[in-house]
């Protein structure tokens, strides 16, 4: 065991947890966003826009997300139209195409939790809105999406902790991330089993706080019986 | 199309070869991911809490720390490893795993936390009453667990074997990072030398999904076979 290497490699492995960070909450955000869009796409009675939703899903939750990122990152820069338009600039750096990757890749997921969770909610509950005189958009806004949200807490903790182990393919697009360091590290010094207990146990700390996030935001929202 | 032409000209017979080596790996590693739940389930349920925590910590590890992370220990530590067990016994050369191995025992660690997962979970929701009746009938733990239990469990673990089937099916895309030609490697050489990155990994997305539908397919079968009776 070396202990000095451990100790000083720690600050570098703190240094690259930021953008580890930033790529999570940044994907997560958005990828919540496109989650709810595409539930409620998956929720739509027209069976073209049903299907379409659910072909998203499929792609994305069917293929790995190293190939999706590799798409992104390597393919579309191949096509020379989109070269030309302002999207390249977003395109071509690989922060972006990350974030890009993980976020599509989290709303296929998110979209399922959700789904499922609004396809939970008990007809009744709806059915008393209405015979209250509730419009149908108040209905969904203020009862049937607080209900999913509460609903779908356990899963989408879940998904946080994925997408947090999944933010580590960053490393293969160049992008110097807490397993992009912890690598560099390990192939200069050799020494892998020091390296992956510090950075590991910095992921683990992420997953910790996470779960008892998650658990506390249960508990509080939990529906008093 | 000529790009996947058979033979010289094309990359079709290499992705094809590189598609068996995707589920030659996805399998080896499913199966030591099962000997690794079969050590771990018991400890996870034991009543003793050293044992206990020894199961949690793998589980909790595993599942914590990206597959990335645990592919890069295997990876740089795997050789070192096995030098120093065999410099015990008096072997000082040089010793290469073949990335075939490496990989497999990787994927199937992190495959085998999953498995775990599940197995606890079937094995808790057995009804009391089968274990009690089984000690009544004065059967032996070792009996009871395989002519009673592991019959009774593998019916309630299928559906979320085949998750996790799924799960190691698509981490088999990051061995690629060791060199192993498997799909996502060969469409990476092929990507590289025809410059045509988009249509390979759209190809080698293709592939995976083929996969994964044929496995869903298959597993929906099984799940019928296994429930005949329910």
């Amino acid at each position: 065991m070396d202990f000095d290497l451990m100790i000083t490699s720690l600050p570098k492995l703190l240094g690259a947890t930021v953008v580890t960070l930033k790529l999570l909450s940044a994907s997560l955000f958005f990828g919540l966003m496109i989650g709810l869009l595409f539930a409620i796409l998956r929720l739509n009675k027209n069976i073209i826009i049903n299907k379409f939703a659910y072909g998203y899903s499929y792609l994305f939750r069917g293929t790995p997300l190293l190939v999706q990122i590799f798409i992104i990152y390597f393919g579309l820069g191949q096509i020379e139209y989109l070269r030309s338009t302002f999207l390249w600039v977003v395109l071509k750096e690989p922060y972006w195409c990350a974030i890009i990757a993980f976020t599509l890749n989290t709303g296929a997921y998110t979209s399922e939790i959700l789904r499922s969770a609004f396809q939970t909610i008990k007809p009744g509950i709806i059915e008393a809105g209405k015979s209250l005189g509730i419009p149908n958009k108040i209905i969904f806004y203020k009862i049937q999406i607080p209900i999913a949200i509460r609903q779908s807490l356990p899963a989408y903790g879940n998904e946080i902790i994925l997408m947090m182990k999944g933010t580590s393919l960053a490393s293969t697009v160049t992008l110097m991330d807490l397993t992009g360091v912890a690598k560099y590290i390990i192939s200069t010094t050799f020494k892998p089993i020091e390296v992956f207990i510090v950075a590991g146990g910095i992921y683990l700390f992420m997953t910790f706080i996470i779960h008892n996030f998650i658990k506390y935001l249960e508990k509080k929202y939990s529906f008093s019986q | 199309m000529e790009l996947l032409a058979f033979g010289k000209t094309g990359w079709g017979d290499e992705l094809f070869y590189a598609t068996l080596m995707t589920i030659a790996v996805s399998v080896t590693a499913m199966f030591i991911g099962f000997f690794f739940a079969l050590i771990f389930t018991p400890l996870k349920l034991s009543k003793f809490k050293s044992l206990n925590l020894i199961g949690n910590f793998y589980t909790t590890v595993i599942r914590g720390v990206p597959e990335l992370l645990v592919i890069y220990l295997f990876f740089f530590g795997g050789s070192g490893a096995i030098m120093y067990v065999a410099s015990i016994f008096g072997y000082f050369e040089y010793i290469e795993i073949n990335a075939f191995i490496t990989g497999s025992m990787a994927i199937g660690i992190i495959s085998g936390a999953y498995s775990t997962e599940v197995f606890r979970g079937a094995i808790q929701s057995i009804d009391k009453g089968q274990f009690e009746a089984a000690k009544v009938l004065g059967i032996n733990k070792f009996t009871q667990f395989y002519k009673i239990i592991l019959p009774q469990m593998l019916r309630l673990a299928i559906p979320n074997l085949s998750n996790v089937w799924q799960i190691t099916l698509k981490d088999t895309s990051l061995i690629s990072v060791t060199g192993l030609v498997e799909i996502m490697r060969q469409s990476y050489i092929a990507a590289g030398s025809t410059r045509d990155p988009l249509f390979f990994y759209c190809f080698a997305a293709i592939l995976y999904l083929m996969l994964t539908y044929i496995s869903m397919k298959i597993i929906n079968r099984l799940e019928i076979k296994y429930s005949r009776g329910y």
